[in-house]
Parts: C-alpha cells; sequence; structure tokens
C-alpha cells in the first residue's frame, strides 16, 4: 500500500522529468522563491500549533452550551476552498475590511493584510482548527482516571500527563502544516503583495504553464520532495512514541483555568475563524437560489468524486496506520509536498500515450485527491491506532483477534472518532480541490470549484459567491456528517 | 415486424451520426461557459458545415499552449483558439500549426500578416475604476495617486504580462523607474485575472488591471454605470486573440472553414456581449448601446510576436526586482 503511494507520488514526477530531458538553470528569483516558501511554511506551522495548545486546553477544561457545534464549525477553515477563504478573508481583515471599518472612527492607523503577515495570517486561519482537533483527539485519549490520579497525588499534570502527549502529537501536526503551507499558490501570492512573496509553486506554475520547462518544474518538485524528507526526519525525532495507558474510558477533563481565560481564549479563537466565514455566507447568500442547473450538476459530480476519494483514502490510510513504519511514514508525507500540477501533468503524459485523458478525467481526479489527502488521514490515524494497539495490543493477541475481527472489535470501536474526523476532512477536501480536474476537464465533466472558477473568468462574480457558497456548505455538510458519524464521545 | 423497422431505423441514424466528421477546438474556460461565446458559435458553424463542434476548455491561454505542447503532433484538436500575440512566436516554434492562407480584412487599429494564426478579438488593457474616483492620465500620474490598484502576476497570466510589455512599451528604458514608483500603489497582485478583479468588484481595490470594454459588460449585464476605464496618454497596449489549425488535423477542410467562419457575422456579432472585447469585424448592426461611452484609446501598443518573445524574460525581471524591493 505504501509502496502503491510512493509509486503514485514518484512515477508522474519521473514522467514529467523524463518527457522533459533537460532543465533550466534556477535564476536568483527561484532561490528568493525557495526561500521564502520555507520560513513562511515554518513560520504558519510554529504559529499554527502554538496557539492550537491554549485553545486545545480551554476547550477540553470547559463544557459549556454549544460546545459541540463550535467544535464542528471550528473544522470549517480548513476545507474551504482557497480562493473563497481569500475573498472571506479580505472582507474582514482587507484595506476595507470589517476590522478597519472599525478601526478607523477610533483614529487607529489601517492594518493591511498584504504582506508575510497576511499569508501567515490566512495559512493560521486555515491550519489552526486542523491543529487543535488533533490536539483534542490527543487530550481525549489521556484517559480520565490518569487525571484523577495525578490530582490525588498532587502530581503536575502538565509535566505528566500533557507534556507526553503533545510531544507525541505536535511535531506530526507541525510537519502536515508545514508541508500543506509548502505548496501554498495563490494564498502566498495574493495575500503575499507581490513578488517578494513567490512561492516554489508559483515557480512550478511558471515552469509548467508559462515556460514550458517541465525539467525545471520537475527538478523543483524534487527540492520540494528534499524539503519534506527533511522535515519528516526533524519531526520523526521530535516526536515521543505512545506508551501503553488503558483506561476504563471515563471522561478526560483537565480542572478549569481561570474564567476569564479560557472565555477569552475561545472567544478570540471563535471570532477569529467565524467572521471569515460569515463573510462568505453574506457575499453568497443572495445568489445561491438563482444558480443555474449546470452548477447543480457540477455540485452533483463533485459530491460522487469527493465521496470516492474519501473510501479510497482511508481503506488506504487505514491499512498504512495500522502497520506503520519508516516506508508508510515516507509515503505518508511526499503527496503533499509534491506539487498536485507536476503530478496531474505526470498523469497526463502517462495515460496520453494509451487513451484520451479526458475520458478518465474524474477517476483521475478521484485518484490524486485521494493521494494528497492520504497525509492528513494518516497523520490523524497514525497517533489513534498506534495508541489503541499499545493499549489493547497484546490483550487482543492473546485473545487471538486477527484480521478483520481485530478491527471490527478492537480498532474501529477505539478509533471511531479519528476515524469519522479524517473522513470527513478528506471528503470535504476533495469537494473544493481544483488542482487536478482543471487539467482535464471538459465542460461535461466540470467539478463544482472549476465551474465556479470559469464563472469568476467570465464576469459572474456574483454566481461565483453563490457557488463559493454552495460548494462550502456540501463541504462543510460532508464533514459534518462523517465527524459526527464517529465523534470520539470522550472529547 | 414493428422492432425490426424501429432497431433499423436507429442502425441508420448511428452510422449517420459515425459519418458526421467531428471538429475539435481547444480554448481557454471562460470561452465555453453557459454565457461564454463557445455555445452559440457551436451552433451557429455546425448549422452550416454538417459537422459536429466539441470544445475542450483548458485554463487560460498560456495553460492551452503548454497542453498542446504536451500532446504535439498526437493532439486531437484540430483548431487552437485563444493564444494572444505575447504567445504566437512559441506557438510558431513549435512547428504544429499549419498556414491559415487567408488575407484578411479587419478592423483593427494595427496591420494583420501573422502567417499561422487569424484575430478574432481583441482589446485594450486598462486599469478599470469606480466611476467619480480621480482617474490618473498615465502611469506617472497613478505613480503619485494615492489610488490602490491590484494587478496580476505576469508569470502566471496573460494580463500580466501584457502589463509588464505596456509599461516596457511605454517607458522602453525608464520601465523600472516606473515600477519602483507604483509599488507603494499597487494593493497586490493576483496569479490570475479573476481575483484582480474580483478584489476591485468587492470593494478592495481602487481599480484592477482588466480591459477598456470591462466597463461594458457591467453597462449591459448588469445596468450598472458606476465603473469606467482609466485613459492613459502614453497609449494602451493590445490584446489580440487568435486561432490556428493544426497541421495533423485529419478534417483540414472543415478547420480551415471554421476560421473563414470566424471571421464572418455569425462568430463575429456574438463576440462583444459573450466574451466582453471588440470584433475583429464590425458586425452590421455595430456595437449595442453600453459600448459608445468607452474609452477609446489615440495610441495603441502593441509588440510583434517576435519581439515581445526577445523582450519577455528582460520586463518580467524588471517587473520583478522593483517590486520585490
Amino acid at each position: 500500500m505504501a509502496l502503491a503511494a510512493l509509486a503514485l507520488v514518484l512515477g508522474p514526477l519521473a514522467a514529467v522529468g523524463l518527457w522533459a530531458g533537460r532543465a533550466g538553470m534556477p535564476t536568483p528569483g527561484d532561490w528568493a522563491a525557495f526561500r521564502f516558501t520555507l520560513w513562511q511554511a515554518a513560520a504558519s506551522a510554529a504559529l499554527s500549533c502554538a496557539l492550537a495548545v491554549p485553545l486545545a486546553r480551554a476547550l477540553m477544561r470547559r463544557r459549556f452550551p454549544g460546545r459541540k457545534a463550535f467544535l464542528s464549525l471550528i473544522g470549517a477553515p480548513f476545507i474551504l476552498p482557497v480562493i473563497v477563504a481569500i475573498f472571506g478573508l479580505v472582507a474582514i481583515f482587507g484595506r476595507n475590511g470589517w476590522i478597519n471599518a472599525a478601526l478607523a472612527p477610533l483614529g487607529l492607523p489601517p492594518l493591511s493584510i498584504y504582506g508575510p503577515q497576511g499569508v501567515i495570517l490566512a495559512h493560521v486561519f486555515f491550519n489552526l482548527p486542523l491543529a487543535c482537533r488533533m490536539l483534542l483527539s490527543g487530550y481525549a485519549a489521556i484517559p480520565g482516571e490518569h487525571w484523577r490520579l495525578a490530582e490525588a497525588l498532587s502530581l503536575p499534570r502538565f509535566r505528566f500527563l500533557e507534556w507526553p502527549m503533545l510531544r507525541q502529537r505536535l511535531p506530526g501536526a507541525a510537519l502536515l502544516i508545514f508541508l500543506i503551507c509548502l505548496t501554498s499558490f495563490a494564498v502566498a501570492l495574493t495575500l503575499g503583495g507581490g513578488p517578494r512573496a513567490t512561492t516554489m509553486e508559483l515557480a512550478i506554475y511558471q515552469a509548467l504553464r508559462f515556460e514550458f520547462d517541465l525539467g525545471k518544474a520537475a527538478l523543483m518538485a524534487v527540492a520540494q520532495c528534499a524539503v519534506c524528507l527533511a522535515a519528516l526526519g526533524l519531526a520523526g525525532r521530535a516526536a515521543l512514541a505512545p506508551v501503553a495507558a488503558p483506561g476504563l474510558g471515563l471522561q478526560a477533563r483537565l480542572p478549569p483555568g481561570p474564567l476569564w481565560l479560557d472565555a477569552g481564549v475561545i472567544g478570540l479563537a471563535g471570532l477569529f475563524l467565524a467572521l471569515p466565514l460569515a463573510a462568505v455566507v453574506a457575499s453568497g447568500a443572495t445568489w445561491i437560489f438563482d444558480l443555474p442547473p449546470t452548477i447543480w450538476w457540477a455540485a452533483l459530480r463533485s459530491i460522487v468524486v469527493a465521496l470516492a476519494a474519501t473510501a479510497l483514502a482511508m481503506a488506504m490510510a487505514l491499512v498504512m496506520a495500522r502497520a506503520g513504519g519508516r516506508l508508510a511514514e515516507v509515503a505518508a508525507a511526499l503527496p503533499l509536498s509534491a506539487s498536485s500540477l507536476v503530478t496531474g501533468t505526470g498523469i497526463f503524459i502517462i495515460l496520453f500515450r494509451v487513451i484520451r485523458p479526458e475520458a478518465l478525467a474524474l477517476p483521475a481526479t478521484v485518484l490524486v485527491n485521494a493521494l494528497v489527502a492520504l497525509p492528513f488521514a494518516y497523520r490523524i490515524l497514525r497517533p489513534a491506532l498506534a495508541q489503541v494497539e499499545a493499549d489493547y495490543g497484546r490483550l487482543a493477541d492473546q485473545l487471538g483477534l486477527g484480521g478483520l475481527r481485530r478491527w471490527r472489535l478492537m480498532l474501529v470501536p477505539l478509533a471511531r472518532g479519528p476515524i469519522g474526523f479524517a473522513a470527513g476532512l478528506i471528503a470535504a477536501m476533495a469537494m473544493g480541490d481544483l488542482g487536478v480536474i482543471a487539467l482535464f476537464a471538459s465542460q461535461e465533466q466540470q467539478t463544482l470549484p472549476l465551474a465556479m472558477s470559469r464563472a469568476m473568468g467570465a464576469y459572474r462574480m456574483g454566481e461565483a459567491a453563490g457557488a463559493g457558497l454552495l460548494l462550502v456548505l456540501l463541504a462543510f455538510g460532508m464533514f459534518w456528517i462523517f465527524d459526527r458519524g464517529g465523534r470520539d464521545v470522550r472529547a | 415486424m414493428r422492432v425490426a423497422l424501429a432497431s433499423g431505423l436507429s442502425l441508420a441514424a448511428s452510422a449517420a451520426l459515425a459519418q458526421t466528421p467531428e471538429l475539435t477546438i481547444y480554448t481557454y474556460d471562460s470561452f465555453v461557459t453557459d454565457y461564454g461565446p463557445g455555445p452559440v458559435i457551436a451552433a451557429a458553424f455546425e448549422e452550416k458545415c454538417g459537422c459536429t463542434v466539441s470544445f475542450e476548455a483548458f485554463g487560460e491561454g498560456a495553460a492551452l499552449l503548454s497542453r498542446i505542447r504536451l500532446e504535439g503532433a498526437r493532439s486531437e484538436a484540430d483548431i487552437v483558439l485563444g493564444l494572444d500575440t505575447n504567445l504566437i512566436a512559441a506557438a510558431a516554434e513549435t512547428g504544429l500549426f499549419a498556414p491559415h492562407g487567408v488575407t484578411p480584412e479587419l478592423d483593427m487599429p494595427v496591420a494583420w500578416d501573422d502567417p499561422l494564426f487569424l484575430p478574432y478579438d481583441w482589446g485594450w488593457f486598462a486599469f478599470v475604476g469606480n466611476v467619480g474616483d480621480d482617474f490618473p492620465t498615465s502611469f506617472r500620474e497613478l505613480a503619485e495617486s494615492d489610488l490602490q490598484v491590484v494587478i496580476e502576476d505576469p508569470r502566471s497570466s496573460t494580463p500580466g504580462l501584457g502589463l509588464v510589455y505596456w509599461v516596457e512599451a511605454a517607458y522602453g528604458d525608464e520601465a523600472p523607474e516606473i515600477w519602483a514608483a507604483l509599488a507603494d500603489n499597487i494593493l497586490t497582485v493576483t496569479p490570475g485575472w479573476s481575483e484582480a478583479y474580483g478584489l476591485f468588484t468587492e470593494g478592495e481595490a481602487d481599480a484592477a488591471l482588466s480591459y477598456t470594454t470591462s466597463p461594458a459588460y457591467h453597462i449591459v449585464a448588469e445596468g450598472d454605470e458606476t465603473k469606467a476605464a482609466m485613459a492613459f496618454e502614453e497609449g494602451h497596449y493590445m490584446q489580440v486573440e487568435v486561432a490556428g489549425k493544426l497541421a495533423a488535423t485529419d478534417v483540414p477542410e472543415l478547420a480551415d472553414a471554421f476560421l473563414a467562419f470566424m471571421l464572418t457575422e455569425g462568430f463575429q456579432s456574438v463576440i462583444p456581449e459573450t466574451n466582453w472585447m471588440y470584433p475583429v469585424t464590425m458586425p452590421e448592426g455595430g456595437l449595442g448601446a453600453g459600448w459608445d461611452g468607452l474609452v477609446t484609446p489615440e495610441t495603441s501598443l502593441l509588440y510583434s510576436p517576435e519581439e515581445a518573445a526577445a523582450r519577455r524574460d528582460a520586463a518580467i525581471e524588471a517587473w520583478r526586482t522593483a517590486l520585490a524591493r
């Protein structure tokens, strides 16, 4: 399974490289792009994780009405299609956004979203919820008995309970976010304010589309993969392996901190994540009922693609996450750093020798979406399944539970939460992806993100906003169904 | 008997269908949308040719060209429609296109003699802003103003590249200086036209790089007269959109017929209010109301394909270094 995933990444990359046979030399601009890409990805990952810790702790400490809805809602930014999120963020933080509108009467200087700060703001907006959810499932995995025991023995809880869990989960979350930000394209460019904020992915786009220098595109994709492997090594070194800590399934609950602190953290994070969403809803609401039939057909196609990609990615991720190992780690990281433009072009080059690629537009989209989603599913499932195995693996061995029965009786019930969360995430991501379909699809095969982008390209900004809202509703709906279906009762 | 007759008929029908020649046209995304020119033009040509027309859309102009280069001589395409003058040199270099053999009579501000490609519409690049703002009348005035504009990246978008050529054609050696002066007026740079124009219509930016014809869309389709193009005294760079026939086409006569049809009323009358560009031959009824008040520059700037290709890298590098500071 891991080998298949690796082949699906490296095969297309090799196809692109071989097609070209030679490559243009990197320019000074390319090196600047390389440096900017690395530091913005590292900064985004560090900041997202640093903010996720207090948010996850506050959410673990408090029970309040609407907490479940809040947990679902903060999953939403991550699944927003990039272009929709950009417009949402601009409506709040932009030059003429809500915040500057509120600052102006107070005589305060305006904030500017355009620059490295905007890129990082957007990346934190996308990824803080992801990091937070990954930590929450880590907190939920600490048995309730341990909290009580620590309290009874007056042990420092952070050092003995939380810190080991954070050491175990944070490196994986940081790695994932770093890799997502490594291939940032539209966010970095639009909010970066100009060529200072050029990323590798733009250089790849330019090489593929404008210069038709396939060799150079492949070379840069290789550089991205090398960065990915280095980051993987670092994260692996920093992470702790889980130790057995079985419990009776008592609710984990941190002793409450000061109310003002928890309320402040939750309130600020909630506003930061919900306001841009509100702007998206506001701009699309008037248009969503007037969408033409082609948009609805595209939406149906997108749902089918998303469900197929989810099934494929979950099957691969479950098998790989169960086994673990170095090969699985690599195979579950590379797809993220491999530019989907290069992968898509490579698949095209391979297919084109055999068959008309348009005939396989939707299957190819499913495949690439599943591949890109694999790292998320793996990173969410691996610690959960490893914990279950550490806790109950030996018992299961003694009972002779193997094969499918082990899945049915032990792994699935005990890792329900992460499984539901991962499936929801993948479905929503596949729903909003525009990467690959644009390389293949004709009018009859367009998906909802493609239909939206085509409407925008033809002055139909209102229709695009309506389609964007529809996309958000569908993606969030899918996420919610899967996530609730598996919601960790203890979280 | 009835069954036999019915199946016989459907056999005959499918045989007839199999004999209908098919013309495959590769183009860019917005050409084939429901409200784009594609559907109307396909229907109009199918009526004349006894063939079926199928469009395949690939992003925008540059993406279209890289697609054709990937497919090479094995491409299914008979016609490629949607390149512009800045891409012609690279397209010609592939050797995949065949001469059109036509000497067209065109209503364009520049002469046309390219042997491989025929234009089907054109426009002038312009900054489009809100009526009521103080419009600058040159790049220098724009640089001195407080206006915040959005432009497209020349490395990923054809209008972005057009703007770089515009400054280069208008200012030559002074181009880097102009870019440096413009830096504080550029709110941001977007990957493509859609994001830039969207940021303008959402009210985030005062203006976006688009076309002199963009306000016509708002007037005609939305009854909105609040958008206008800024006229610059140094002249405006043009975008001429072209189509060409592939040498490896299996239906050469049909492809020639389509290129001829492209310059006639049936195609040209559709262009203004679906593609929001100027037609290359004026339709009989002229352009509709809403087009009368548009900015029409006196000076048109345009590099020949060879010159555009030769200047490209240096022009983009000048843009990048000035704005990266």
